[in-house]
Order: structure tokens, then sequence, then C-alpha cells
């Protein structure tokens, strides 16, 4: 099937936030496709914004049947984010247990004011009433396709598709 | 060969000793509690990631410090901890090891930290045992104490970034110290080039150098160039006269002070694993020293325990 352009979504992606950010913004990233996202976009951005990344590894729903995840990096949120609008940044929404982690480990960081949710696409694929605010594409896959933002060597963003054979 | 650390999908259920543990399993906790070390900066020092399991520290031996690390890494994982005394409870009244450990599992605990003065006692209750039931070797007899072992080389990444050009030098009672047997095997598996061990002949066991490192009898000779000194407790007990002359000679001949210290690299790093002797085995300003990262290390040790807990939690037979 034919993927869509990531630049592109990225691109349309950081246009939307640019409309969004004050002085009271937070940019975070879900790593590791919101955190490549947020890099790539933070330089061209309209303003000076505070940012942080987030590992969801300790507060994911499913540690128990899956076990903690071999390459977890640390979440950095060095900033303070009581009374803030956090704009939380990820590559692909599915069913929105990653959110639901990242945004219960937001709240042992502080209380922020509101969250925004904005990823590049929604694969159609909710399981809790959690859904992204900006979304830049929907497209549907099948439940063993997945889809992952990745870093080619020349420095350009690609989607990959990977099938798991269950 | 048989490994009763791992389970059948060759993941660690288990933390028994250091040996028989692939430089990247090593590498996974150490980065596993790198993410752990900075829960522990934040306002809020707690996971939910293992709520509902229930964590039991059973010390056949009296250990405060290590029991303690392990109670506050437990909590900080959102675990029920519950400590039990065993010198001072069942076993005085006749009880054996297993049934002790059969009647706290029947009492669904999840994760056991055992100590106990019997070297292989944590590898006898883990073979022992169901396959969920997951056992953390806190130390046993002068055989492994695998954890510290982990936290030390945690401690010498932190501070030197990488093991592949290091001197090593470990300083004290060699014979009756499983830190000491924890760190060289940790230090050989991850690629320390060079592991000293410098100790009176009384306090050598035969045959170290078959473990890969070089002895020193002198410790001047020993500290020179090195880029970490590891000292070992000298245990009061030691003292009769048998072993060691005493304590002030004790000082005199193997204590590190600064003159010592200075024989080093300027950049070297001062551990101990605690709990220190000051002017037994080091000089009070030493332990004090901007070189000392002895506090550090106790910090390390919780977010080591964190990621060695998470770990083996996460593995299902």
């Amino acid at each position: 099937m034919n993927l869509p352009n990531a630049e592109n979504l990225i691109e349309s992606l950081k246009n939307k936030i640019n409309e969004m950010i004050d002085e009271n913004t937070v940019l975070i990233g879900v790593q590791r496709g919101g955190e490549l996202i947020l890099q790539k976009i933070l330089p061209s951005l309209g303003s000076a914004v505070a940012t942080g990344s987030i590992d969801t590894s300790f507060y994911r729903d499913d540690f128990s049947s899956r076990g903690l995840k071999i390459k977890n990096k640390p979440s950095k949120i060095d900033t303070e984010i009581n009374g803030k609008h956090i704009i939380l940044i990820d590559d692909v929404f599915s069913s929105g247990r990653t959110v639901r982690a990242a945004m219960n480990e937001i709240f042992d960081y502080g209380r922020p004011d509101k969250i925004t949710l904005a990823v590049l696409i929604d694969r159609n694929e909710q399981e809790l009433p959690i859904s992204p605010q900006i979304c830049i594409e929907k497209i549907s896959l099948s439940k063993n396709q997945h889809l992952e933002l990745v870093l080619d060597e020349n420095k350009k963003f690609t989607f990959q598709l990977k099938e798991s054979h269950v | 060969m048989f490994n009763p650390q791992l389970n059948n999908k060759g993941n660690l259920n288990h933390l028994l000793s250091i040996e028989g543990l692939s430089k990247e399993k090593i590498i996974q906790i150490l980065d596993t509690a790198e993410s752990f070390l900075k829960i522990g900066e934040r306002d809020v020092k707690k996971v939910p990631i293992l709520r509902g399991k229930t964590v039991c520290n059973v010390f056949f031996e009296n250990s405060t410090r290590t029991r303690t690390t392990f109670e506050i890494a437990a909590k900080r994982l959102s675990a029920d901890v519950i400590n039990l005394n065993v010198a001072t409870s069942s076993q005085s009244k006749g009880e054996t090891v297993l049934d002790t450990i059969n009647n706290l599992i029947a009492m669904n605990a999840d994760i056991f930290v055992v100590r106990h003065s019997s070297s292989g006692a944590a590898h006898f209750i883990a073979s022992h045992v169901k396959p969920n039931i997951h056992i953390i070797n806190a130390g046993d007899g002068n055989h492994s104490h695998p954890t510290q072992g982990l936290l030390d080389a945690f401690t010498i990444r932190k501070y030197k970034t990488n093991f592949n050009n290091l001197k090593v030098a470990i300083v004290g009672d060699i014979l009756n110290s499983r830190v000491a047997r924890s760190n060289i095997h940790a230090l050989n598996i991850l690629g320390v080039p060079e592991i000293r061990v410098i100790a009176p002949k009384t306090l050598l066991p035969d045959e170290i150098e078959k473990l890969g490192v070089h002895v020193f009898y002198d410790i001047d000779k020993g500290l020179k160039d090195a880029d970490v000194i590891m000292m070992l407790r000298i245990q009061n007990e030691r003292m009769d006269g048998i072993m060691l002359p005493s304590q002030e000679e004790y000082f005199k001949t193997y204590g590190l002070n600064q003159v010592r210290l200075d024989l080093a690299k300027k950049d070297a790093i001062v551990m101990h694993p605690g709990p220190m002797n000051r002017g037994v085995e080091i000089d009070s300003a030493v332990a004090d020293s901007e070189q000392s990262v002895i506090l550090p290390q106790v910090t390390f040790g919780i977010a080591v325990r964190m990621a060695v807990m998470a770990i083996l939690a996460g593995q299902h037979s």
C-alpha cells in the first residue's frame, strides 16, 4: 500500500502546533517517534518553547503480560508543568493506551491546565475514550501491521510498515 | 549449561550471581537503572509498574542498609513490601529455610530478596520454587552479592563512561568478601582490562589469580595509576590477631590515605560498599574528599535494585 509522505505530514503538524503555542506551552514528545518529530520541528518553530520527552515503559498497562521493554530511555521533563498547556506529540495513534500511560506519568510531574494530543497518523483503532485533537491523516491498517516512523540514511523521515505473523 | 537464573526462554528469572550473566544482560540492567535513577529525582518518586505485587525481604542474616535499599526500591515500584528478619524469628523455632519460603509463597509473595550466611542459599531456594516466583540474592555467605556488583559497575560507568581502558584496584578483605567476588566477575564480563586485588596474604583466597586479577601485597604499587579504587570493609571480627594484628596496624599498611590516593590517577574515584570503618580501611578525609563516590553509590544502588526487580517481575515462563 502507499504510505503517506512523512516529511509532508511533519510539516503540516508543525504548522498546526505553531498556531497553538504561546509562553504557557510545553511540548512533550513520546519516545521514540514523537521525540524524533519534536527534535525535527523545534528549530523552525516561531518562538522558543519549553520541551520534554517521555518514555511510558514504567506506566504501561501491558507490563504483566509483556514485561519491561528491553530498550527504555529515561523520561526527561525538567521544566515546570503546573498550570501549563502541554502538547503531547506522537507519530502514530492507535489504541490510546500509550497516551493513557503518558498522561499518568505527566501527572506525577505536576498538574497541567490542559493537554492536547498531536499526531501524524490516526489508525482508527481507538480502544479508550482518548483521541487526538490534532491529526494530519487517518489510515486503516490490519492489526498485524506495525507502522513506524524512521529516519533514513539521508536524514529524511519515512514510514515503515512491518507485518508480524501471529 | 544449566543456568538456574534463566527461564526456558533464556530470560532472567532470578538474580543469583553475576557469573552466568551475559554482557548484554548486564548492560540492559544498567541502562534500565539509568531510567529509574531519573524517577528518584522527581517529586513523586514512584512508578506503578509493580502495583499489586508483593516483595518479601527475607534476611537470615542482619543487614539494615541493604534491606532498606531493597525496601525503598520495591516501594518506588509500587510493590507491597514485607520485611522478615528470620534471624530473630521462625528459624530460631526450628523451621527450615524452604518451609519459611513456602509459607511466604502461600501468602502470595511474588519476589523474594534473600540474604543468608551460607553460600548457595539463594540458588537452593530458587531451584525449589515455582517458575513465577523470582529470587534475588542479596548476599550469600562469602559467595556473591550480585546487586552490589551491578551498582558498582553502574557507578564506574557513570564516572568513567566506559570499561575498556580502566585499571580497577580492589583493596582489603578479598577472602571473606562476596562484594569482591561479584565485582571481579562483573568487571571481567564488562571488559575491564586490568583488575588488581590488594591485600595481605592472610586475606586473599588461594588461586585468586585464576579469576583474572593481578595480586599486589604492597598497596603503594597496587594503586599506581589506578582509575577506580574499591575499598572493602574490614570486619571487626577479623581483628582477633590471627588474620590481622590490629586496626592501627592495618590502617598503617593497607588504609587508604591521601598520600596513597595521590599515587592513583588524578581523576581516580574512591568507592566503598559500606558500612565503612573510618580510620581502619579508609582515612576520614579521603572518605569525604571530592574523589569519593561512596554516597552516590547508595543512590545508584536503589535505581539498580529497581531495575532488577522490574526486569524479573516482567518475566513469565
